[in-house]
């Protein structure tokens, strides 16, 4: 964009907005803000499919988790914090929520990992950036349950399925019960969302190296730099926001596993996959108790909250003691 | 004819800088990685090959072991039964329809309101900004059992309004589009006012057109999101006729049995929508995600 000389722009109208500071600079000193009530024109489709969808249910939620309340919005009876207390004491409530940590500690990790490895590959190469693009993010347009699907049905059954008959190819032992063995039933749905989602990150992660100012190799070679201190000391570097972002996205996406594992185990073996949101499905649309299944809903979403708030105050404490 | 041939220049000249206008040399270390990309891809390609392969077999073939990729027979029968059981074209629609409305009014109310929130005031704006950002916050997820009690009570399930209302108002989308309009120089719109342009003028005729790369990547994102989505539109379908694509193909895979070929050709033939889209707008989608993510910065 060229820039435009401030002095060459129409005097704000005092009825315009201000949302940046430049706006209220140029206000005239003095001069009363009018307010304009037709701006609420603009936002009002939106809150009241917002209040309708979001907040209201949010609200609503919280109301029903202190009743009895089954699926059809019958027999509601004011219980207090009962629900709650229940949930606190019940163990498939507890190893259900220790399932969905454990998948996101499972699944983080290789998903950031392997996302800026596949990244740094393409960058590096800058050749066939079609096939990169289609083998490693293609995967993430499927819908979920054609992946599920295809990962239960024909990669993972034991014996005929893709995954036993490659073992057998390296001539290792095939018959592993991929999903119906509980020693590898979570690291089988870990590994499906890793095939599936990283080309997510991987692309964060190409934009990112994209956008890494081209001067700071070419210095860094003058000075006759290594390829992998150009990579240690730049690049890496330079992606650290970029791992941030990505890692609190992914953390995020993680936490909310569901369809992988209700489509390839059902939860099982002996619910040793079944996550937080399995459980509230089945308390509430199965079991119909959806007044329970709130409260369940809370528990995790105070989880997501102290996620979502730590950690900026944990990056911020980092940067701080630098 | 020469105007095409300008563009190529260019673009072949904006390639050559962003590489330090140097083409890359083919050391051995290079051609390692290569080496490792190649195999990386291939280990990702898989997985999809396989289903391809499987769906092409005569059902007897299947599960045969050891590994073989092609059967006695290359036949289209799977495809044939599963698109002429008829339940796949109707969900396809649906899916279609449903994730194209949600789309249309993602886009429309987002907009909007982002412009609301930076460009116009009004009493209250900072405060019911605050209020759509902290709605960042809260896993739609989360909200899956007082929204279904809702929709029973509005009459909505088993409608496609049940299925699109609530992934229609994503705060963070409101908050990718007011990042976006804070960056744009007011003086075009200001010159309109002073020419006598209204609010909507100007929203319709300059805000609109000139936001037009992101607004399509908020779309495209959106139209990915919802075409793919499952637990929702599981939860507020139980009939047939009115499935997503999603729902529809494990609601009735479970009744082929142990019919693979036909499984396997149902989701191959469930896939490719998005896959092709894929295909068509690649660089859009690209950038899109590559924004949308790093908005967030």
């Amino acid at each position: 964009m060229t820039a435009v000389s401030p002095t060459a722009a129409p005097a704000p109208r005092a009825d315009l907005p201000a949302g940046g500071a430049a706006g209220a600079a140029a206000r005239p000193a003095g001069v009363r803000r009018k307010w304009t009530e037709h701006g609420l024109v603009f936002v009002t489709p939106f809150l009241l499919i917002y209040a309708l969808f979001l907040l209201w249910p949010l609200v609503y939620g919280a109301g029903m988790s202190l009743t009895s309340q089954n699926i059809t919005g019958t027999g509601a009876e004011f219980t207090g914090l009962d629900n709650y207390a229940e949930a606190v004491r019940d163990p498939a409530m507890w190893s259900s929520l220790w399932n969905t940590v454990w998948f996101t500690v499972l699944s983080t990790v290789p998903l950031v990992i392997i996302g800026l490895v596949l990244a740094l590959l393409a960058h590096q190469l800058r050749v066939v950036q079609w096939l990169w693009r289609i083998s490693w993010f293609a995967p993430f347009m499927l819908p979920s349950s054609v992946v599920c699907l295809l990962f239960a049905q024909m990669i993972f059954p034991s014996g005929f399925g893709f995954a036993d008959q490659l073992l057998a190819e390296f001539g290792l032992e095939p018959g592993i019960g991929w999903l119906t063995d509980a020693r590898y039933a979570m690291l089988s749905v870990v590994l499906t969302t890793v095939w599936w989602t990283v080309g997510f990150n991987f692309l964060l992660y190409l934009a990112a190296l994209q956008s890494i100012p081209q001067h700071l190799y070419e210095a860094a070679e003058l000075d006759g730099a290594s390829a992998w201190k150009r990579l240690w000391h730049i690049t890496l570097p330079m992606l650290r926001r970029t791992t941030g972002l990505v890692l609190v996205l992914q953390v995020l996406a993680s936490l909310k596993i569901f369809d992988q594992v209700y489509l390839m185990t059902g939860g099982g073996p002996d619910d040793s996959t079944r996550p937080v949101l399995q459980y509230v499905y089945q308390q509430g649309f199965t079991g119909y108790r959806i007044g329970y299944a709130s409260a369940v809903s809370y528990i995790f979403f105070a989880l997501i909250l102290l996620v979502s708030l730590v950690q900026p105050w944990l990056a911020r404490r980092k940067e701080d003691s630098k | 004819m020469t105007a095409l041939s300008a563009v190529f220049a260019r673009t072949r000249r904006g390639a050559a800088e962003r590489d330090g206008g140097r083409k890359a040399r083919w050391t051995p270390g290079r051609f390692a990685l290569l080496a490792v990309a190649l195999l990386l891809a291939l280990v990702w390609l898989l997985p999809l090959a396989w289903a391809l392969a499987t769906s092409f077999k005569p059902e007897s073939e299947t599960t045969k072991t050891p590994l073989e990729w092609i059967g006695s027979t290359v036949t289209f029968d799977a495809y044939e039964r599963v698109w002429s059981v008829g339940d796949i074209p109707v969900w396809m629609f649906n899916s279609f329809v449903t994730a194209s409305a949600t789309t249309l009014l993602t886009v429309t109310t987002c907009a909007m309101a982002a412009y609301g929130f930076t460009r116009t005031d009004f009493r209250g704006r900072k405060v019911l900004y605050g209020v759509v950002l902290a709605g960042i916050m809260v896993p739609p997820q989360v909200l899956i059992a007082p929204l279904f009690v809702e929709m029973v009570q509005l009459g909505l399930v088993d409608t496609y309004w049940g299925v699109i209302l609530p992934q229609v108002a994503v705060p963070a989308m409101v908050f990718i589009l007011v990042k976006f309009f804070e960056g744009v120089p007011r003086e075009l719109e200001e010159a309109a006012y002073v020419d006598g342009a209204g609010r909507w003028r100007v929203f319709w005729t300059i805000v609109i057109p000139l936001s037009r790369p992101v607004l399509s990547a908020v779309a495209i994102f959106t139209f990915i999101t919802t075409w793919n989505n499952f637990l929702w539109p599981f939860l507020v379908t139980t009939d047939p006729d009115g499935m997503t694509l999603p729902v529809g193909l494990v609601n009735v895979l479970s009744s082929y049995g142990v019919r693979y070929a036909q499984v396997m050709a149902s989701l191959v033939i469930a896939g490719l929508p998005l896959l092709v889209i894929f295909m068509l707008f690649q660089r859009q989608i690209v950038r899109g995600i590559a924004h949308t993510g790093l908005a967030g910065q």
